[in-house]
């Protein structure tokens, strides 16, 4: 009588003792995608401009797909893809270098195609790209990531004592760049 | 110790810097749109393991799985879409990409067949979530054809288990890929109609559809 009346893989007998591999905890990709795109996004716009953010984009997460399923289970998933998204906005902010633009210029298209209605703080965020490597990526983990003093520590790969201290000096620098 | 020791007060420029993020809309828009892109792009190069999508049934929207090798999985209604995600990523890979374009040929061979167009589907699939006795029996009950039916001591007769009639029901029961793979087509003994994934009456509906009845 209830020999077949279960639904496939809920109630398969076969699929719930097969449950606990060491693969449990880790989300399909499309969920971790889902769940990170928006921080990910709102990091590189901020840290590269929305000139460059969609390619930065596409590459952290094809490298993220990559190397997904050699993942521990308990990993930290948001600083995890943050690291990567990180060392994507370095390379492209040395490429930009290195193709030798006038740094005004780079800058002014950059506040022109951004076309949001962010417009009064756009000027904020192109004095943040402006500012050295470390102290940026601090400056865009905390505030447009959201993360805390640990996981900006960790992106970077710098200790949480380095993080913090990066993150002052770019507020600090900052602050002078804005009051000017 | 607390993290924000040395600025507890927000000053005017981190208020400025922390105003974006909280602002809904075209961060969020955007990153949804260069979200999809990636999916897409994801599933054209064939980068990922398993893609998924949603298709069209009688029975309500169904959600489709598909490996490099064909049609891995295919859930009814009533079925968590993220249930069965999970099991995906733990039995095959967690590689997983939503990719709802790449099963038009499943949804049009699936209309054909609801519409009694179509008697066999021919696009590919994958039976690696299929093992052992399980994998006899689908296979004994993949040559079942198309408006006929047989029973579960038969089939488990066939699949090389003369006794193993309650084995063949669990395993017609767990069937990844009904309709495709037609476990509708096995009947208790004497005729009675027996279970099926989501209800019997989806079974007669079926075996009316194929002229059975």
């Amino acid at each position: 009588m209830s020999e077949s009346t279960s639904t496939p893989v809920r109630s398969g007998p076969r699929s719930t003792t097969v449950a606990g591999g060491a693969r449990e905890g880790l989300p399909p990709f499309q969920r971790f995608l889902d769940a990170h795109r928006e921080c990910v996004w709102r990091f590189l716009v901020s840290s590269v401009g929305p000139t460059e953010a969609d390619d930065c984009f596409q590459e952290t997460f094809i490298a993220a797909l990559r190397a997904y399923p050699r993942l521990r289970k308990n990993s930290n998933l948001r600083a995890w893809v943050l690291t990567i998204a990180h060392r994507k906005a370095l390379d492209a902010h040395r490429a930009r270098k290195r193709r030798a633009l006038p740094v005004e210029d780079v800058a002014a298209v950059d506040t022109r195609s951004a076309g949001s209605p962010h417009t009064p703080d756009e000027g904020l965020w192109s004095a943040v790209r402006e500012l050295p490597e470390r102290q940026r990526s601090a400056v865009t983990l905390r505030y447009m990531a959201d993360l805390p003093h640990r996981e900006i520590a960790q992106a970077i790969g710098c200790s949480e004592d380095a993080a913090r201290r990066s993150l002052h000096e770019g507020l600090t620098k900052l602050r002078k760049a804005v009051s000017a | 110790m607390s993290t924000r020791a040395g600025d507890e007060q927000l000053d005017e420029l981190e208020r400025a810097l922390g105003r974006r993020r909280q602002e809904h809309g075209p961060d969020e828009d955007a990153a949804a749109g260069a979200a999809r892109r990636l999916s897409a792009r994801v599933a054209a190069e064939g980068l990922a393991d398993i893609s998924f999508g949603p298709v069209d049934s009688p029975f309500g929207t169904m959600l489709a799985a598909a490996t490099n090798k064909g049609l891995v999985r295919l859930a009814f209604p009533e079925e968590d879409v993220d249930g069965v995600l999970a099991g995906l990523s733990r039995r095959i890979s967690p590689r997983i990409i939503e990719a709802p374009a790449s099963f038009d040929p499943l949804r049009r061979e699936l209309d054909e067949y609801f519409e009694g167009r179509r008697q066999a589907f021919k696009l590919p699939q994958d039976w690696q979530l299929i093992r052992a006795f399980q994998r006899r029996v689908l296979g004994v009950t993949y040559a079942i054809p198309y408006g006929a039916v047989s029973s579960y001591g038969e089939v488990a007769a066939d699949a090389g288990s003369p006794r193993g009639s309650r084995a063949a029901g669990n395993a017609l029961g767990s069937n990844p890929i009904p309709i495709v793979i037609p476990c509708h087509r096995v009947l208790r003994s004497g005729g009675v109609l027996g279970g099926y994934g989501g209800g019997p009456e989806r079974k007669r509906y079926l075996l009316n559809l194929e002229g059975f009845f």
